[in-house]
């Protein structure tokens, strides 16, 4: 009994935290937003704006739920709600710190990459259920987006797992830090498992995985929809692209999903690239920064705070980059980050072979 | 031959490539400035300092409700009437483009009052209507104004729930004033036209 309790706990959670983020992503958004144009943002409600998401999230909440009458009711309905699980689920086998993960899975990264796909399913069935040509056009453009992205993206994850030889999420994140077991080594030469700090990460392992984290970062703003690829609801030319039928509440869950997605995705790259719960800080001689900031607390300061570095990173691109053309996008996938990404696989194998 | 234009094609997607990172990471530090920039708050200043067009740095906003900026002073905005020192004359009813200015007035039976130029007042005002909806803003009323009684002030924020609210009545007469003054001209009138008759009787009489 007390297993299950702790099930419904975890899963609560998981489930509060990305609604929190939700909150605070939207209003970190909109004021990254206007300071980069020069303007304030929400300064209204609350101090300086600061419930501003919460009147929105309440605003929603009243809204008439309205099905278009043409619409096909089930899938409708059903749409927002596999979005927004699909997204959800993925959070299930993300570790926070040494020893806390929801679930430990021998095939954590591939259960993340398969369950984060099924989100293309439910926005195909906003799309065509709404019966709109605006909907179903950004849902066919989400989909075709998305399929082409996860090829660089499945590489460039590919590459790390040959470096880390698992798909355990716990155990790359273990991989990169004073807490490993096996030998690290940075650059393929210097043995830093007793140094641990940004030395350990996979990509100063591997340097060649620099470029896999570009490619894969490049490729998740992709996945989640995000500027300069929001073709599928460019405002200027699709009103809102997939979800422009939707109000109340189904139009929150499928905001909140974009915004778990952004977490998600950086939360992906900083486990596989950027150490994971692992910190920065080296050890340093009889100065044991990197023993020192290691731990459950510390843990989740670091994939937090790192987490939330690279969703910064994806606003400051979002108000800088125009949008693409559906051409220049699949140009870029396939003649660009494809290769790349392939590239990077060889010199991993490479890598392993012979530096490891 | 072949060969060399692959070659060719190869570079020219090479710098592509490399001038894309280029070209994106000059607007992604073009906009890190702005973000880093935003805490300037912009002043208040009239757009006719000369200062005005060179506030480039910072934000932009300006907290309307709590702060605005210094309006012309010839600007065009609501009007408003004395109604103390309007004589009735109705010329900015006559002059107005749109027709926006009603104007109802009674013959006084006696000098009313002075105006404060010193204009003698000899009708009443029932009824001085401005419909701000139909307003186009041109001026012409307060410059046919022999009193200057009809100006323009520097209030331009004028919004209501109803259309006619933007009708402001500037009469202060009530209806039973506005009847009993109409009275008195009636009676003055026939005691006039009496007296006249009467004239007229004497003088056919006198003949």
């Amino acid at each position: 009994m007390n297993i299950y309790l702790t099930y419904f706990a975890i899963g609560i959670g998981l489930f509060a935290f990305s609604a929190l983020f939700a909150l605070f992503g939207v209003y970190a958004e909109r004021k990254v937003a206007a300071f980069i144009q020069d303007r304030l943002g929400p300064t209204e409600t609350g101090k300086f704006g600061m419930l501003q998401t919460l009147a929105d999230g309440l605003k929603l909440i009243q809204k008439e739920l309205i099905i278009p009458a043409a619409a096909d009711k089930i899938l409708f309905m059903m749409a927002p709600a596999i979005i927004f699980i699909a997204v959800y689920m993925g959070f299930a086998a993300m570790p926070w710190a040494p020893g806390v993960v929801p679930t430990s899975l021998n095939l954590g990264l591939y259960y993340i990459f398969a369950i984060v796909a099924i989100e293309t399913l439910g926005i195909l069935m906003a799309g065509w259920g709404s019966n709109n040509k605006y909907s179903i056009l950004g849902a066919m453009r989400s989909v075709a987006q998305i399929i082409s992205y996860e090829i660089p993206a499945g590489f460039a994850l590919i590459s790390v797992v040959m470096i880390a030889q698992s798909l355990n999420m716990q155990t790359i994140a273990m991989q990169q830090g004073v807490l490993s077991g096996e030998g690290v080594k940075f650059l393929g030469f210097w043995d830093v498992s007793k140094i641990g700090g940004i030395f350990a990460w996979n990509i100063f392992r591997a340097p060649h995985l620099i470029i896999a984290f570009v490619i894969y970062f490049i490729a998740s703003l992709a996945e989640s929809n995000r500027a300069p690829f929001d073709i599928p609801e460019a405002e200027s030319e699709l009103v809102a692209g997939f979800h422009t039928e939707y109000t109340g509440w189904r139009f929150a869950f499928v905001f909140f999903a974009e915004y778990s997605m952004m977490f998600l995705v950086s939360m992906i790259s900083v486990v596989l690239f950027l150490g994971a719960w692992n910190t920065p800080l080296p050890n340093i001689g009889s100065v044991q920064l990197a023993t020192w900031t290691t731990g459950i607390a510390w843990g989740i300061i670091w994939v937090l705070l790192k987490s939330l570095l690279l969703v910064g990173a994806q606003m400051w691109i979002r108000w800088t980059l125009p949008r693409l053309r559906v051409d220049q996008l699949m140009n870029l996938c396939w003649k660009v980050l494809t290769p790349l990404a392939f590239l990077c696989m060889l010199v991993s194998g490479i890598w392993r072979v012979f530096l490891m | 031959m072949l060969h060399c234009v692959q070659h060719d094609k190869n570079r020219i997607m090479s710098n592509k490539v490399i001038n894309g990172f280029t070209t994106a990471w000059k607007g992604l530090s073009l906009t890190l400035g702005h973000l880093f920039a935003s805490n300037a708050k912009r002043k208040v200043i009239s757009a006719s300092d000369n200062n005005y067009f060179k506030q480039l740095e910072g934000t932009n906003t300006i907290q309307y409700p709590h702060q605005s900026l210094p309006v012309p002073e010839v600007g065009r905005y609501q009007l408003d009437v004395e109604i103390d020192d309007c004589i009735v004359c109705d010329l900015c009813a006559k002059i107005c483009p749109v027709d926006c200015i009603t104007i109802d007035s009674i013959k006084a039976t006696e000098v009313i009052g002075q105006t404060s130029d010193g204009s003698k007042k000899m009708l009443y005002a029932a009824k001085f209507d401005i419909d701000m909806a139909k307003c186009m803003y041109c001026g012409l009323c307060t410059i046919v104004c022999p009193t200057e009684c009809i100006v323009m002030t520097n209030q331009y924020d004028k919004t209501v729930f109803e259309l006619k609210d933007l009708n402001y009545e500037f009469s202060d007469m009530t209806p039973e004033d506005a009847a009993e003054k109409r009275a008195l001209l009636e009676k003055q009138q026939a005691e006039k036209q009496a007296a006249k008759l009467a004239a007229m009787q004497k003088k056919e009489a006198g003949e």
